[in-house]
């Protein structure tokens, strides 16, 4: 398989169309989506701690992008992403230890739970945020 | 239609994988209580400007979770991306270089993190 495309004429079976879309589909789309997502907001976190430790002037930076509408855009993704990634990952722990959550009823429930939780506490925490700091 | 033995042999999926899918549960473990601490923080003490940012890094429970978090979730990241590389990128050459790329920015990123946690830690003469 390594270095070789598709090489067989034969047509493939199909596989993710053929599939009517459900919750835990996107559950598991999302766990990866944000996962790749966080690599990003890794990188920033990195300039933020680096600006810092180089002083005021290169903090002075970070601080405008953070504070621009893009960076509030930014901040929300990130914060969304942790708190989706968090929450499913704890599901993921919870599928491999206990064992639990596997009836189809029970997740797709939690899946949708993961999602509101994700966009719900972001939009908590955010706003905390903003009163906390007066702006 | 069939295959010779010798061509298969050592070709397995499954050479190895254990030991990547539990260093990435036992990451995720030890996040799943430095991300909340994380987010707590964010919410509460970063929107505090230049100062405020310095005095907060600089306590030393808040450095050694803050160094404990960076390196967790580094590591944890370049499991994960790993994986994401070597599901979706089929072409060798292309897929070695995006997994020697994801190793040097984790460790990069690391140390770039430890040192300057370490800097304004040592220089405000905790």
């Amino acid at each position: 398989m390594a270095g070789s495309g598709w090489t067989d004429k034969r047509p493939k079976s199909p596989h993710l169309q053929v599939w009517r879309w459900h919750a835990t589909m996107y559950g598991s789309i999302f766990h990866r989506v944000t996962g790749v997502g966080l690599y990003g907001g890794a990188i920033l976190i990195t300039a933020w701690v680096v600006a810092l430790a180089m002083g005021p002037e290169a903090y002075a930076i970070v601080e405008t992008v953070v504070y621009s509408p893009f960076g509030h855009v930014v901040m929300f993704l990130w914060t969304a992403a942790v708190l989706y990634h968090l929450a499913n990952g704890l599901r993921h722990l919870i599928w491999d230890g206990p064992q639990q959550g596997f009836t189809p009823s029970v997740a797709s429930v939690w899946s949708l739970f993961n999602f509101a939780f994700a966009l719900l506490a972001a939009t908590i925490i955010l706003s905390l945020a903003s009163i906390a700091s007066g702006s | 239609m069939t295959t010779s033995t010798k061509s298969v042999r050592g070709l397995g999926a499954a050479k190895s994988g254990t030991e990547h899918h539990i260093n990435q549960r036992v990451s995720a473990i030890g996040l799943l209580f430095l991300v909340p601490w994380f987010l707590y923080s964010v919410a509460f003490a970063f929107n505090a400007g230049y100062e405020g940012a310095s005095e907060w890094i600089v306590q030393p429970l808040n450095a050694i979770l803050f160094i404990l978090l960076a390196c967790a979730s580094l590591y944890h990241m370049r499991l994960g991306l790993s994986v994401v590389i070597e599901d979706y990128i089929s072409k060798s050459g292309t897929r070695q270089t995006l997994l020697i790329v994801n190793t040097f920015a984790v460790v990069i990123m690391t140390v770039a993190i430890v040192l300057s946690v370490l800097k304004l830690w040592i220089g405000a003469g905790a």
